[in-house]
């Protein structure tokens, strides 16, 4: 290949008479250079890292034994739900169903707790919190985070490190006062309890901040000379830019929202979230452990597609998650 | 002198001023998450502080006892004591490992192909998110023979008869620690995985070239030192989680679990504070104030540890 090349430019350089050969054939030089350094950039991708085969083949006997750990026993949760119950019992227990069935499903519908709530009731408790919850926090914190990031105030300083010191330390640590507060506040009893304390996920507004680091301040100025206001520019320019952003902290603060079980916080049974159900019906004894199984599978499903969807972002927005 | 420094501040605060007054858009901007944060992190902060020298029962107004609380957390109360032991032992344990974990499993997925990779980090990732799915490990380490683990052990012959694992205390942590350690690939994890996709890859090229010889010396040489920011962070996540177990405590081992085999800070807290049938918050708050220091001291000392790495 390369000697045909150089062979050819030769020939075509023996024949040049005008300048308009001279240039083509230059060209032709040209574009053969590119592609030779286009090929070694090609091979250079290729550079083998050093790897042996014997730790190959020992990380992928670990890689396989601990996705067997992670994945087993939430398939066994999914089948189990589709066993009919004198399969859930068989002895020794079974991976996979003889006889698909829906039962459990079904009868967790009409299944009815003690005081009279069907779970319905539980699921649309639960869908109410973890969708407002999310959809506020991500209006607010995003909104915070954007100055948070690009402009520079007083203030701004101490805010992003106490965001980053609350990082440190668990809800536990203030679940007290925030009983006090929040009764205080009369929300007590009501979903609102649970909906506007996750307004304030630190980590939330922590990840949108890093990742709103990274737009370009060129295209915020940009923006800012055709007459786009801040609010604006918030919410044409930066929101869509950090759309990854904002996508993880809902898988975030779903999965947390989605299971949460009202705690002492909500105490009518009316308002409990569906979370609360599963313990009920997981701690109503072995005649329920179908119906269990199925909760399992909704409680979840849920959070797991959504995380599917989402993947790739995901990992593009934790890309900027570091700390300095 | 004086009169020209005095000068100097006033035309200081004059531009602090100017700028507040300018960039008001951008407090208006923070104000709303602002509010919440304070309202629900920063003053209870303060607050639990203040309480953790009175006695309050949320009826009478808190009366001050000094350091009361405290005294009576360390010389009186036993229980917290073993809470105390069982929280440093899980958080000992599971903090590190689950740390590594995260480590080492973004790190091997890292180099598969894409649609391998894809499925991993899904399969790793999803006990974290799978909400109350670790009630299965419930079943799991049942005490009957219809116990997975019971029935497993006895059908290849190895035990006669089913083992109460979840009412044994010898065996409350370590149950804790597997369960606890099937939960732990989460946002750490991510952030590892992420990291490793920012590596530039033209260094280990470089690296493989210039003579590293195995994948643990450029994990060392090259890969550790350029992933520092997503190190830290992912210590943050994993120190502050696994000082906070509870959950899966009480789910499992149930509250109190049995000679408070499974006790925890937390689970200590929860059983004084709100919703609980003592209601001492003053002493909850003691024990809340404890917790948020041994957080905040052990991610502290933890950060300062990895900002020498490779420095």
């Amino acid at each position: 290949m390369k000697k045909k090349n150089l062979k050819s430019i030769k020939t075509e350089n023996n024949v040049v008479t005008n300048n308009d050969e001279l240039l083509s054939s230059l060209r032709s030089m040209e574009s053969s250079w590119i592609q030779k350094s286009r090929l070694k950039r090609r091979s250079k991708k290729k550079v083998r890292l050093s790897r042996s085969l014997k730790g190959d083949i020992f990380l992928s006997i670990v890689l396989g034994l601990f996705a067997l750990f992670s994945a087993y026993p939430l398939v066994f949760t999914i089948f189990n739900a589709l066993k009919p119950l004198d399969e859930i019992f068989i002895f020794p227990p079974k991976l996979f169903p003889n006889n698909i069935t829906f039962d459990n499903f079904v009868d967790l519908f009409n299944l009815i707790g003690n005081t009279q709530i069907p779970i319905l009731r539980y699921f649309y408790n639960t869908v109410f919190v973890t969708l407002l919850g999310t959809a506020g926090h991500v209006l607010i914190a995003s909104l915070a985070a954007y100055p948070l990031a690009k402009h520079d105030f007083p203030g701004r300083t101490i805010i992003n490190q106490i965001v980053v010191y609350s990082l440190m330390f668990s809800a536990a640590v203030t679940s007290i006062p925030n009983y006090m507060i929040i009764s205080g506040l009369g929300l007590v009893d009501s979903p609102w309890a649970i909906i506007i304390p996750s307004w304030g996920f630190t980590l939330g507004l922590f990840l949108m901040r890093q990742f709103m680091v990274r737009v370009p301040t060129e295209l915020l100025e940009a923006a800012k000379m055709d007459g786009a206001g801040e609010y604006t520019i918030y919410w044409k320019v930066v929101m869509p830019i950090v759309k990854p952003a904002w996508l993880t902290v809902v898988i975030l603060l779903f999965q947390s929202l989605w299971s949460t079980d009202g705690g002492s916080l909500i105490f009518t049974e009316s308002l409990k979230p569906l979370s609360y159900a599963l313990q009920q019906i997981v701690s109503g004894g072995i005649a329920r452990t179908g119906a269990a199984a199925a909760v399992s599978v909704i409680m979840l499903i849920v959070p797991i597609s959504v995380f599917v969807i989402n993947q790739s972002r995901i990992i593009d927005t934790m890309a900027s998650s570091g700390l300095k | 002198m004086d009169i020209v420094k005095k000068e100097l501040k006033i035309q200081k605060r004059k531009i602090l001023v100017k700028n507040i007054k300018k960039q008001k858009i951008y407090y208006s901007m923070v104000a709303p998450f602002l509010t919440i944060f304070t309202v629900f992190t920063v003053i209870p902060v303060l607050a639990s502080l203040f309480l953790s020298f009175t006695s309050y029962d949320l009826l009478q107004a808190p009366r001050f006892i000094g350091l009361g609380n405290y005294i009576n957390l360390f010389l009186n109360d036993d229980i917290f004591i073993i809470a105390l032991r069982n929280t440093f032992i899980l958080a000992i344990v599971t903090g590190p490992l689950s740390y590594f974990m995260a480590f080492i499993f973004a790190w091997l997925i890292n180099e598969l192909p894409t649609k391998i990779r894809w499925l991993l980090t899904l399969i790793f990732y999803a006990p974290s998110i799978s909400g109350n799915a670790y009630l299965l490990w419930g079943l799991i380490f049942s005490g009957d023979i219809y116990g997975y683990l019971n029935s497993f052990l006895i059908n290849w012959g190895l035990i006669d008869s089913p083992i109460l694992w979840l009412q044994t205390p010898e065996n409350a942590l370590p149950i804790l620690i597997i369960v606890q350690l099937w939960l732990s690939l989460g946002v750490t994890f991510l952030s590892f995985t992420a990291g490793l996709k920012m590596v530039d890859k033209q260094l280990l090229e470089a690296a493989a070239i210039d003579g590293i010889r195995n994948r643990w010396q450029e994990l060392w040489y090259i890969t550790l030192p350029q992933m520092k920011p997503q190190l830290m962070f992912g210590a943050v996540m994993q120190i502050t989680s696994s000082l906070g177990i509870s959950g899966v405590s009480t789910s499992l081992l149930g509250n109190p679990s049995v000679e408070y085999s499974g006790h925890t800070i937390v689970t200590h807290l929860l059983d004084f504070g709100p919703g609980s049938t003592r209601l001492e918050m003053g002493y909850a708050s003691a024990i809340a104030t404890i917790l948020f220091v041994i957080m905040l001291g052990a991610n502290l000392l933890v950060q300062k540890i990895l900002r020498r790495v490779g420095s």
